[in-house]
């Protein structure tokens, strides 16, 4: 994987982290290999931090979109934690609601969401 | 570099300074400019005295042909001590009329002294007549423009000021946020609400978010598609957004303007919104004795 | 777009190239650096480093490639961005802006909402003569 992003398993779960702003085949590199690792490791869920990414476009929102998509048919649940104000403010005015897509506050807050389900 | 058609009015700024600083504010007390009120005779003079100052040394330095503008280099010094004299007058409540009135006043003063000095030489007067029209118009015309520019700035500060208190987020309870909204929600409105919402759901990892539109006083699908907006914000940052104070009037309009809330909850009160956000963080209410 | 007092012009402040997705970072990237240095809030930055990046891979996959040119006007208030690329230009530019619609892979709703996050946003374009966007931002 690349050197801005970092997989590890937690808890039956994916745990993502995005460290830097990628770029799109980064990006699509990412949803590939998670689309594999989850099937490998039989996970339960996927947690995608983005909490140090400054700029989510159109694009990033989708494949983010896709890869919730992706994991559901998997039997895994995707969760996008960390989003900044900024962000969020930015995909809704781009009429990005990513409403397939659970969220939550972190990463504390996604695992014990996954515990429950 | 200094230029011939210059001449006669450098002159006059640098030969007979204070005696132009005394007359500019005499004109200003004439025009009903000075505003003794809010500033004393010598603030009023030191002003004067540090543009006239900044003024001759454009004029001085700078290129005055058909087409100058302050911007240049050369008038560094006229924009610096501009800007500062600006910013007092704004603070203390000075008009835009009046700023403008102000630095047009210097023409008189000059006209006087110009006439005095080429009475036998029409054509150099009228020469330099139009000169220092130009020369003050400019500056006037300027002036306005950073006066403008400071009171928008202030007025924009003291809006921003007012926001705050009129739409403050309240922590009702740990990781509970309540935004009770009161009166109008325009788009302008509504972005800075978002916004101070959302960096307050971060700094208090709110888990759970009521937004109260009791106090909205209509609802529109302009409003709705605010609210709307702010709840879809609310949930991408990982919370829960709840809207209360759903009047049977505003449900009926709701349905009526075919608004569609989609996974979004709502309620009628807050009572309900609370009970509901308490559970949500993990809390049960218990009543421990009759009523 | 914003007015120019006076007579100074705009200062040029960085150029990318655009060729392939990384320079789509580069070019978001650059904005943001430009927007921070100059002390712009937070979200100001984002949404219009993102508009720019919508406007960048535009130029990329639509346009076959172009170049961003980042400009502080005169009055240093506004940041300004003009993308240009040589590819086909865009035939209706209506239909274009309509969040959603989509020719050949996907504009979708990159168009429509590069304008509403910015404070100018101009096109010109035509078919055959590639497509030119001006963009700014308050700093």
């Amino acid at each position: 994987m690349s050197g801005i992003t970092s997989i590890h398993l937690v808890e039956n779960a994916l745990l993502v982290s995005i460290q830097d702003d990628v770029t799109d085949t980064e990006i699509i590199d990412l949803q590939d290999t998670l689309s594999h690792r989850i099937a490998e490791e039989n996970v339960r869920g996927v947690v995608l931090d983005i909490s140090a990414l400054e700029i989510v476009d159109t694009f990033v929102g989708r494949v983010i979109a896709q890869l919730a998509g992706i994991s559901r048919l998997l039997d895994a649940e995707t969760y996008v934690v960390g989003m900044r104000p900024a962000v969020a403010v930015t995909l809704v005015e781009l009429g990005m609601y990513l409403p397939e897509t659970k969220t939550a506050l972190s990463l504390t807050h996604a695992l014990s969401q996954l515990r429950r389900a | 570099m200094p230029q011939s058609t210059t001449a006669n009015i450098l002159n006059i700024l640098e030969t007979n300074f204070s005696a132009v600083v005394e007359a500019w504010l005499g004109t200003q007390v004439r025009e009903g400019v000075k505003r003794s009120d809010l500033f004393s005779d010598a603030e009023s003079r030191a002003q004067n005295a540090e543009l006239l100052k900044s003024f001759s040394k454009g004029v001085r330095n700078a290129a005055v042909d058909s087409e100058f503008s302050l911007e240049d280099a050369a008038w560094e010094d006229l924009r610096a001590v501009l800007a500062d004299v600006t910013k007092e007058r704004v603070n203390r409540g000075v008009t835009p009329t009046e700023m403008a009135t102000f630095v047009l006043a210097l023409k008189t003063p000059l006209f006087a002294r110009l006439e005095a000095l080429l009475k036998d030489d029409p054509a150099t007067l009228i020469r330099d007549v139009l000169l220092v029209t130009r020369l003050v118009d400019t500056f006037a015309i300027y002036t306005n423009e950073v006066f403008i520019n400071e009171r928008e700035q202030i007025i924009e500060r003291q809006r921003e000021e007012m926001l705050e208190l009129s739409t403050p987020v309240v922590e009702l309870w740990d990781r509970v946020l309540t935004l009770p909204l009161i009166g109008t929600l325009d788009s302008a409105r509504a972005q800075e609400v978002m916004e101070n919402l959302l960096q307050t759901i971060l700094e208090r990892q709110a888990e759970v978010v009521i937004v109260d539109i009791t106090g909205v006083s209509t609802v529109d699908t302009q409003v709705a598609q605010h609210l709307l907006r702010a709840a879809a914000a609310v949930r991408l940052m990982g919370a829960e957004c709840i809207i209360s104070g759903i009047s049977p009037m505003i449900a009926q309009t709701m349905v009526q303007l075919g608004i569609d809330v989609g996974t979004v909850s709502t309620r009628s009160s807050i009572r309900t919104a609370l009970a509901d956000a308490l559970r949500t963080v993990g809390y049960s209410i218990q009543r421990n004795r009759e009523a | 777009m914003p007015e120019i007092a006076g007579k100074t012009p705009p200062v040029l402040l960085t150029r990318v190239t655009l060729r392939d997705s990384r320079d789509v970072v580069a070019a978001r990237q650059a904005v943001a650096r430009e927007m921070k240095t100059r002390g712009t809030a937070a979200i100001r930055v984002t949404r219009f480093a993102t508009a720019v990046s919508e406007i960048a891979r535009n130029a990329i996959v639509h346009g076959g490639g172009g170049e961003i040119s980042i400009c502080l006007d005169g009055r240093k208030e506004y940041l300004l961005v003009e993308c240009r690329d040589q590819g086909r230009g865009i035939e209706d530019i209506e239909r274009a802006m309509i969040d959603g619609f989509t020719t050949a892979g996907g504009m979708g709703k990159g168009l429509g909402g590069a304008r509403r996050l910015s404070h100018g946003f101009e096109i010109e374009t035509s078919p055959g003569n590639g497509t030119l966007v001006r963009m700014s931002a308050r700093l």
